[in-house]
């Protein structure tokens, strides 16, 4: 353990420092506080909260480059033990692997920009300690949740951020819009949390330990083994409890529980995956998301873009052990995943919220990198995670910076003409459409972040092969002209044509100062480079996960029994192997990897024979989403620029198609109808007709009114009831004695 | 150290203070009743007592020794009463008056004596009305409540078990609200209904074993029909006390009209004597029947979570509404303690422990704008964190922690009672893993349309935020709150003895038919 595990400490922690802080010196102030004390204490807040930030980014950014020299870091140290009831153990720990770095500059970094950005932002708000507080805390719980070594700190970490973001969400607390957002999102999370509960629940009855890896050993005592070294090694397991199942091998030992018999994994990974779907806002369970946007801008930004609503992705990505030897549940994100995409990006195409515009289009992002994590390319999604963070990011900033410029105007049919007045804006939001539509020349390595992260996904998804995959392939395509079309859109509502703001907002719309810039500028940075300075790192070779750079943090199946055969077969003819290094360098072990990368593919070794499509996929797949994106924007110049009229037609004649859309399909009103107001329904139910009038109608109440009117007289020589109970009760009791006595002696 | 009387000075030194109190007010006459001096001085003295009280708690703590949790220490006997006559059945024909703990008890007994200068001091002001009679109820709960988990006699056990009844009873129907007597006799109805039971199983168990003693009688084995009806009985009992559904209707009007402080009381430890109960009687004397028992117990505990969970959302009053969530709340206690492994059952006993923090501190947080605005209706309050800050931050974090929020107690003692239900019964942890999200649901709903929002009421435009004294309690609590839930060793460590022992005895029991 180098200086890098002292620097994630640090990294870890000062967050945390900063957001105790600045929560102090938020309580001491209320309404009443006089603005001058109250803006010192703000201050106060602001730099600590936003010094600390960047401490932690920096050591971050350290740790990072370190890893992509070639540092291998893979290590757990432990700070305290949490739980340990038997084998159920949880330790508070700090994991530093590919996974948790990427993270670690991901959240560190965008975080420490939003929060100097926010100095700007929220410049007139009243307090500003509790912001920055909840921004810090967030962070906190987010690096916690991203440097878990086993699943409860990572349930710690995802619950913490649920937390954040309720804050934050509900941070204007007047308005009750926010209030309500804000617990929706917690709410539904909280679905999805179950799911996830449950599935630690079900690793922990099929593994005995609920630890990702080995620990470090202690004393020199071994530690037992990870779930994640139990599945790779395909240990012979038995169930805590055996009437759920016989003994078996990790990687097809079955369960029955829930009234079903399944593999142990499937059911682990739809259980984690329903987790993943709460916080990664995937279909069903995306609903709260575009309401989040209630928060202040840079929240959207952080939480909702960049990071929290990434957590799921991670989630995948850590379990990728598990994924790789499931096919129903991979199935099941592919699908989820593709079809998120696609959803999102049509709702995205008629909303007029700016905000929520960039929120649809997070979903539908979201479900591109799950999508790509369903079909065993983990690699790309958190490759697309890593681009997205700080193009995604930066747009959120962005419109935060037309809406702050336009006096909170959220509407983009209210904007228009925006060019002129704010060029900063326009060129921020020109550099991160062109990196959410992906431009880039294919086959070569020019090309914005989002061009080589979400290209890579679509080359995956279609080299993957299986029917699942293809869906979701043509999902991604379609996706992409939508989404070329709505980010357009955007742009042009925005920026350009003639303004339709009122003349006094539009005189005075103005471009952000310079403490919100250079957060932009830094992002743009991100937004144009990430993707091809960090494509070898991270993907390198299509098919398989980089393990120069992924290391133990990422499993591929295929590519550890390809492995394992080369090992078997040199040392079974002793003949040098060719292809010394498996990983990377073998060609042959590409092919292998890259045919059998579906999931569930129980013999990878067959996946050599099926190379139909060979390594690299055909020039059209290369071109389609070129071809997509330029469609999308087409259609975008002609409604937006050329032709305006069609669109407001079709808004004012506001056709069936269009209502869905526009209403998101419907999913609150149907989720409303069924669920909110059956439980509403259920508890006044149970309230008032259960409780009272069946429980206390027959119990007490009853009770107490048949034996006051039948011992009416009685009571009369006494001043309160108790008496009379005590007396019915000491009858009883004498009663009760003497059966218990006499029935015994007399049995004798 | 054995002939130091440790346990019985922490018991009955409480009763001493009632008793001192007694006769000053005694000798004093009428005059404390207006006296404000004479006021402050029974506040203080009470303050002092059960500070005393807590302390030599802690000492019996640091003379316990955790590594052997299982067996009970600091064990004090004293012959009673003897039964002498021919039938005798057995030799042991006596009844003891016999104190001990166990990691499962001391740490009852430490929250006991830990939660009552708390309510001394939650009570500073807003009790006026006969004072000196309301800390002498409060001094006598404090010894019958304790004299409960030293016990280590069935008999003794009962006397204490029942007498709490009694001052509780007075608390709520001397110090209640409007409909305090409704309340009171609807909780002493229901729970004499359940003692009835229990003192019919004591009485046979008496006549048949020959003794009380619990250590004996947690050896004896009882043939399996006899164990199915004294199950029953001690059940009758210990489900009222807890409550469980569909014998919970008494606790929200008790909550309802209590004081505050007796609703701290009430949530904080008279609820655990029923789990309390089930772990040292139910499981060990009589596996057999809980294991026969176990899908009854399952389906009730997951009913109530879901009941309970939901008619607490359509709550007005905010009483009520915390009340109808500690029942979902000890539905984990009962899933976990019938999950009948190690996880359950140590989750079963940190819920009780955290559960008595958090819901305590919830009344004391509904206590602090009572005291304010004589009311706890929902409706009356909203946009409270203008004026209230601190309260609201502390006020969101007991909420939190009643959430199962990761940090907190709230979440270890949920998540390892689940985890135990979950071996035991998927079906049974996935009914109570909803209760993660209607708890959600109710808490987030009562703190934002309490705190959160305009001030639209102008009666609350002058409120003022919570003064020393009140944050200070709920700090405390906060803090404990939060360091169990990041260091549950401290609780898991003194209660893994007991757990392993009630396991042990169980099995061998089961094994050896």
């Amino acid at each position: 353990m180098g200086w890098q595990s002292t620097a994630a400490i640090i990294i870890v922690f000062a967050p945390l420092l900063g957001a105790i802080i600045s929560g102090f010196l938020a309580v001491t102030m209320d309404e009443k506080t006089d603005t001058s004390k109250r803006g010192g204490r703000d201050h106060i807040g602001m730099m600590i909260t936003t010094g600390l930030l960047f401490t932690s980014a920096i050591l971050s950014i350290a740790i990072f480059t370190s890893q992509w020299q070639g540092a291998h870091l893979d290590q757990v140290q432990v700070l305290a033990r949490w739980l340990d009831i038997g084998s159920l153990q949880a330790f508070w720990a700090i994991r530093l692997d590919a996974i948790s770095i990427v993270m670690l500059v991901v959240v560190t970094s965008v975080s420490s920009l939003v929060h100097l950005y926010s100095w700007g932002y929220m410049a007139d708000e009243r307090d500003r300690a509790r912001f920055f507080s909840y921004l810090s805390l967030f962070t906190f719980a987010m690096l916690m949740l991203v440097t878990a070594n086993d699943f409860i700190q990572l349930f710690f970490g995802w619950e913490g951020v649920g937390l954040a973001s309720y804050l934050l969400i509900g941070y204007y607390y007047r308005k009750p819009s926010a209030n309500s957002a804000s617990i929706k999102a917690f709410v539904t999370n909280r679905v999805g949390d179950v799911g996830l509960a449950l599935g630690i629940m079900t690793v922990f009855l099929t593994f005995g330990t609920v630890e990702f890896f080995q620990r470090p050993e202690i004393n020199g005592v071994a530690q037992p083994l990870g779930v994640f070294d139990l599945i790779r090694e395909n240990a012979m397991l038995t169930p805590l409890v055996s009437s759920f199942g016989e003994a078996g091998h990790a990687q097809d030992l079955s369960l029955s529980i829930f009234g079903l018999t399944a593999p142990a994994l499937e059911i682990i990974g739809v259980l984690l995956f329903i987790g993943a779907m709460g916080k990664s806002a995937q279909l069903l369970l995306h609903v709260w998301l575009p309401d989040a946007m209630e928060g202040p801008t840079p929240v959207s930004a952080l939480i909702h873009a960049a990071t929290m609503v990434t957590a799921g992705v991670v989630l995948v990505c850590r379990a990728s052990s598990v994924y790789e030897y499931t096919t129903f549940a991979a199935n099941m994100i592919t699908i989820v995943g593709a079809t998120t995409a696609l959803f999102a990006a049509t709702v995205g195409l008629a909303q007029n919220d700016i905000k929520r515009v960039i929120a649809y289009s997070t979903c539908s992002q979201l479900g591109y990198m799950f999508f790509a994590a369903g079909v065993g390319a983990y690699s790309a999604a958190m490759f697309h995670l890593f681009t997205h963070a700080f193009f995604k990011a930066m747009l959120f900033l962005t419109a935060g910076a037309v809406i702050h410029g336009m006096h909170h105007e959220q509407d983009m049919r209210n904007m228009g003409g925006l060019r002129k007045k704010m060029p900063v804006a326009w060129l921020m939001m020109l550099i991160g459409t062109l990196a959410i539509t992906g431009v880039g020349i294919p086959g070569t390595s020019l090309g914005f972040a989002g061009f080589f992260s979400k290209d890579a996904i679509l080359e995956e998804a279609f080299l993957s092969g299986d029917l699942f995959s293809k869906y979701a392939f043509w999902c991604g395509i379609t996706a992409a002209i939508l989404t070329s079309f709505y980010s357009w859109r955007l742009m042009f509502m925005t920026f350009e044509g003639k303004t339709r703001a009122d003349s006094h907002t539009y005189d005075h719309a103005h471009d952000a100062p310079n403490v919100m810039r250079i957060p932009l500028y830094l992002l743009a940075i991100g937004a144009v480079f990430a993707g091809v300075v960090f494509y070898s790192t991270f993907i390198k070779q299509l098919g398989t996960p980089n393990q120069e750079f992924w290391g133990n943090a990422i499993y591929s199946a295929s590519a550890d029994h390809a492995a394992a055969d080369i090992e078997g077969a040199s040392a079974g003819h002793g003949e040098p192997v060719e292809h010394g290094v498996v990983d990377t360098h073998s060609s042959e072990a590409h092919e292998q990897a890259g045919t059998s990368v579906g999931h569930g593919n129980e013999h990878p070794e067959e996946g050599g024979h099926e190379d139909a499509h060979g390594h690299h996929p055909p020039g059209w797949v290369l071109w389609a989403p070129f071809s997509a994106w330029v469609f999308g924007l087409a259609l975008a110049v002609i409604f937006y620029l050329l032709a305006p009229s069609i669109p407001r037609g079709i808004g004012q004649r506001s056709g069936p198609m269009h209502s869905l859309l526009y209403n998101k399909w419907y999913f609150d009103e149907i989720y409303n109808f069924f669920i909110v107001r059956t439980v509403k329904g259920l508890g006044d139910l149970f309230w008032k007709v259960g409780d009272g009038k069946l429980i206390d109608g027959l119990g007490p109440d009853g009770l107490t009114s048949l034996t006051k009117a039948g011992a009416g007289r009685l009571s009369k020589l006494h001043t309160g009831y108790l008496y009379h109970y005590a007396f019915v009760i000491l009858i009883a009791a004498v009663a009760f004695g003497a059966v218990a006595v006499f029935g015994q002696t007399g049995g004798k | 150290m054995e002939s130091f009387p440790i346990l019985s000075m922490i018991t009955f030194l409480p009763l001493v203070g009632a008793a001192i109190i007694l006769l000053t007010r005694m000798a004093v006459g009428a005059q404390t009743e207006s006296d404000d001096k004479a006021r402050g001085t029974i506040r203080m003295a009470a303050l002092v007592i059960t500070s005393a009280t807590f302390l030599l708690s802690l000492w019996a703590l640091s003379e316990f020794d955790p590594s052997s949790g299982a067996t009970f220490q600091l064990v004090e006997e004293y012959t009673w009463f003897a039964r002498d006559y021919a039938q005798a059945v057995n030799a042991v024909e006596s009844i003891n008056f016999k104190f001990g703990v166990d990691g499962m008890s001391i740490l009852l007994v430490v929250l006991t004596t830990f939660l009552m200068p708390l309510c001394i001091l939650a009570s500073w002001k807003s009790i006026t009305h006969r004072l000196a009679d309301y800390m002498i109820a409060f001094l006598v709960l404090e010894t019958l409540m304790l004299g409960v988990f030293c016990s280590l006699d069935l008999v003794l056990f009962y006397i204490f078990f029942e007498g709490g009844l009694i001052p509780m009873f007075i608390i709520i129907g001397i110090w209640g609200g409007k409909n305090r007597l409704y309340a009171s006799f609807k909780f002493f109805l229901y729970t004499l209904l359940g003692s009835l039971f229990l003192l019919a199983a004591l009485i046979y168990i008496y006549s048949t074993v020959g003794t009380t003693d619990i250590e004996v009688l947690q050896q004896h084995v009882f043939a399996e029909n006899v164990q199915i009806w004294l199950w029953l009985a001690f059940f009758a009992s210990f489900a009222v006390k807890l409550p469980m559904w569909p014998v919970h209707t008494w606790l929200p009007d008790a909550h309802v009209e209590a004081p505050t402080a007796g609703s701290v009381i009430l949530a904080g430890v008279l609820l655990k004597m029923g789990g309390y109960g089930m772990l040292r009687f139910s499981l060990p004397m009589f596996p057999d029947a809980s294991h026969l028992f176990q899908p009854l117990v399952f389906a009730l505990s997951v009913i109530a979570v879901v009941y309970a969970s939901l008619v607490a959302f359509r709550q007005t009053d905010m009483k009520k509404l915390i009340a109808y969530s500690s029942v979902a709340h000890m539905g984990l206690v009962t899933l976990g303690i019938f999950a009948f492994n190690e996880q359950g059952v140590q989750g079963a006993i940190y819920q009780m422990l955290s559960h008595g923090l958090i819901s305590g501190a919830l009344f004391l947080c509904v206590g602090v704008i009572y005291d304010r605005e004589h009311t706890r209706d929902i409706a009356y309050y909203g946009g409270l964190v203008h004026r209230m800050p601190l309260y609201a931050a502390l006020f969101l974090f007991f909420t939190m922690a009643n959430v199962g929020l990761p940090g907190t107690s709230g979440f270890v003692g949920e998540i390892t009672s689940m985890v135990g239900g979950f071996l035991a019964a998927p079906w049974a942890a996935a009914g109570a893993a909803l209760g993660m999200i209607f708890s959600a649901v109710y808490m987030l709903h009562l703190y934002r349309e309490t705190v959160f929002g305009e001030i639209t009421n102008e009666k609350l435009f002058d409120i003022k935020d919570v003064d020393a004294r009140e944050a200070g309690i709920l700090i405390v609590l906060a803090v404990a709150t939060l360091l169990f839930g990041i260091l549950p060793s401290l609780i898991f460590d003194l209660s893994q003895g007991t757990t392993q022992n009630v396991l042990d005895i169980m099995n061998l029991k089961l094994t050896a038919q």
